[in-house]
């Protein structure tokens, strides 16, 4: 997994063959990997990916620091879950409408909350994804706090669970949710990389250095903001539904925590925020990590573990705030003509990799 | 409507936004220091509260009689956040900052749970609860007697960190460095120290608010993620920095809290998604909050 990841980081972007090779070794791993807890883990790896991949969107790109995303995410599972249990709607129109309900919910809270800038907004969007918890949790007739179960697809003659494309559930083995996720992947990478070179990217990563000179240099702020909201949310959604149908269970607690915002957003941070492969670097190394901390050491609820991640989160922001592409980026650099660099020559690097700074900078002025 | 409900009600809303005031005002000092948040602010609260509940098992001593005990280490886990992690990314891009308080939330979280258990703890007998056999009744309003002194107790903190601030030098030093950090080093003040105090300052608000809860109120490893997300409401709703917002923002969250059950007929259960609207209906009209200067 690390060996497959690591290897496209050395010679990206523009290798085509590194990114051949990755290509066959990640469709090679089901065969490789075996176990259902391995695969297990490299599916979450796909999903924390792809979630970070769309916060990446909003907070990487647009620089609008959401802390709410789990909101979009429960969002997509539940309509497509409502839909499936009560009305027999297949998952994959369900993911749609997920995707289209978020979208809508993200543009209409967008409209009074993108007036809020800096702490503000994190703030803003923390308080929201608390009241979208707080009024699933309390509606029966989405299941409340137990939350909803995803009745098994049976096989008709033998009554036994199987598997069906068209109720998006495989219960004979987890390989075809790994090529399900690692499809929302590409998908969600695609649309970023798209976003990164079109007007899209250049207007959002204008308005995250400074977004007064971005709007009097005619760019509509409000409407781009928007846009990036709702392709955030949309694609939290789709992967939201995916994540429903892999437990077969959803309820507000797992699917809605300010937790769950705080994870999505890290795994950007960790791999750089405002990069295409930063959120898949991030997931790649932090959730395996997570996951086999969480069942070596904190099985029994002890919670090593979560000083582990936390003292690791720390650490991180002291000392490696750009993220591991910052830490790539910089490697490169010393590998260049100028083998040292001054400690203000450092800083501007630093300060290239992130734009986030400069735009901060100003904002405290 | 009944009167005498709704009586109650306000009353508990203002005990309670008391609390809740002395648990902002804190964060809101920070905050106009230094623009910083601190997202470990409820696990601070958490160890207080902890605090006065070992001194109290350990030490046999009531969590009123540790309170400067529990005040004293809070202002100290201030001063060592602040040394040990704040002024390393004091110019840190925001993300960092808000991560690295964050991450120790989770440190100390974990570190609670690890050492104490998830298990809920109450303090045994408190001397509060027994006054009176701990409620008073002021004519059909019952009024905890831990709650009354909690409130009494974080009006009496808040009033003497309102007068430090802004009738001593050192408070004036303070708000100098957050009305403008370069001129007042240009006039001699540290800069650095003024953050330490901040910090200081702010554990020990909180050490206060974590002493009076722990009389009647059970202690968690995650005690504090509720109390935080309402101070950032708190603060957020009277204007980051501003310490008389904090205190107006406080009361009005805890009357709103209590009241809307009562008043608008909302379940109890959202209580504190009618904060969090409340909150979110007053930035759009005021983005930097009540008091705010922006």
């Amino acid at each position: 997994m690390t060996t497959a990841t690591a290897r496209p980081i050395r010679a990206i972007p523009r290798s085509w063959i590194a990114l051949g090779v990755l290509a066959l070794a990640l469709l090679a791993l089901p065969l490789v990997l075996r176990s259902d807890s391995r695969l297990n883990i490299a599916i979450l790896v796909l999903v924390y990916a792809a979630l970070a991949q769309a916060w990446n969107i909003l907070g990487g790109f647009a620089g609008q620091i959401s802390l709410g995303n789990a909101a979009f995410f429960g969002i997509g599972a539940y309509t497509s879950t409502v839909l499936l249990s009560r009305w027999e709607v297949t998952p994959w129109l369900g993911m749609l409408a997920g995707a289209l309900v978020a979208a809508i919910f993200a543009v209409i809270i967008g409209y009074p909350v993108f007036r809020l800038g800096g702490h503000y907004f994190a703030i803003a969007t923390i308080a929201l994804a608390e009241i979208v918890y707080t009024i699933f949790n309390d509606w029966e007739w989405v299941g409340g706090a137990t939350g909803m179960l995803i009745p098994f697809a049976r096989d008709i003659e033998t009554g036994r669970p199987t598997n069906s494309l068209y109720y998006l559930q495989f219960n004979l083995g987890k390989a075809p949710y790994f090529y399900i996720a690692l499809a929302l992947v590409v998908l969600v990478t695609v649309v970023t990389v798209i976003v990164d070179r079109s007007k899209l990217g250049y207007y959002l990563r204008a308005i995250k250095n400074d977004q007064d000179a971005a709007r009097a240099l005619g760019v509509h702020v409000l409407r781009y903001k928007l846009i990036a909201i709702a392709i955030s949310a949309a694609f939290s959604a789709v992967i939201g539904t995916f994540y429903a149908q892999y437990l077969l269970y959803i309820d507000p607690e797992t699917t809605m925590r300010l937790e769950l915002s705080v994870l999505i957003a890290l795994v950007a941070i960790l791999g750089g925020v405002g990069t295409v492969a930063g959120p898949l670097v991030g997931a790649a190394v932090l959730i395996p990590a997570a996951e086999l901390t969480r069942q070596q050491l904190g099985g029994s609820g002890n919670a090593i573990d979560l000083i582990l991640y936390g003292a690791l989160i720390v650490l991180i922001s002291i000392f490696q705030p750009n993220g591991l592409m910052g830490l790539v980026q910089r490697l490169r650099h010393r590998g260049g003509p100028r083998p040292t660099a001054t400690p203000t020559e450092q800083q501007a690097t630093a300060r290239e990799e992130a734009p986030m700074l400069g735009g901060y900078e100003e904002e405290r002025g | 409507m009944d009167t005498t409900l709704l009586l109650q009600a306000l009353t508990n809303g203002l005990l309670i936004g008391m609390v809740y005031a002395l648990i902002s005002v804190g964060l809101t000092l920070i905050f106009g220091l230094m623009e910083i948040v601190n997202f470990a602010h409820g696990e601070f609260l958490m160890l207080a509260m902890y605090a006065a509940f070992w001194a109290s098992v350990l030490l046999n001593l009531d969590p009123m009689v540790s309170l400067p005990l529990t005040v004293g280490g809070l202002a100290l886990l201030g001063l060592v956040t602040y040394r040990g992690i704040i002024a390393q990314i004091l110019n840190a891009p925001m993300l960092a900052q808000i991560f690295a308080t964050f991450g120790l939330g989770l440190f100390l979280r974990g570190l609670a749970q690890y050492l104490w258990s998830p298990n809920f703890r109450t303090i045994e007998r408190p001397w509060l609860g027994q006054i009176s056999g701990g409620t008073v009744n002021l004519g059909g309003v019952f009024l905890g007697v831990p709650q009354i002194a909690a409130a009494i107790l974080a009006g009496v903190a808040f009033a003497a960190l309102y007068l430090f601030i802004s009738r001593t030098r050192i408070g004036l030093a303070l708000q100098a460095v957050a009305e403008d950090k370069s001129t007042a080093e240009l006039m001699g003040i540290d800069s650095h120290r003024m953050f330490a105090l901040g910090w200081v300052l702010g554990g020990a608000c909180v050490g206060v608010a974590g002493a009076v809860l722990a009389s009647f109120y059970p202690i968690t490893p995650t005690v504090g993620i509720l109390f935080a997300l309402i101070a950032y409401i708190v603060v957020a709703l009277g204007g980051f920095g501003s310490v008389p917002g904090a205190l107006v923002a406080g009361l009005l969250v805890g009357l709103v809290q209590e009241a809307s059950p009562i008043l608008f007929g909302v379940p109890t259960t959202y209580k504190y998604a009618v904060v969090f609207a409340l909150y979110l209906v007053v930035v759009l009209i005021r983005p930097q909050g009540l008091f705010g200067r922006f």
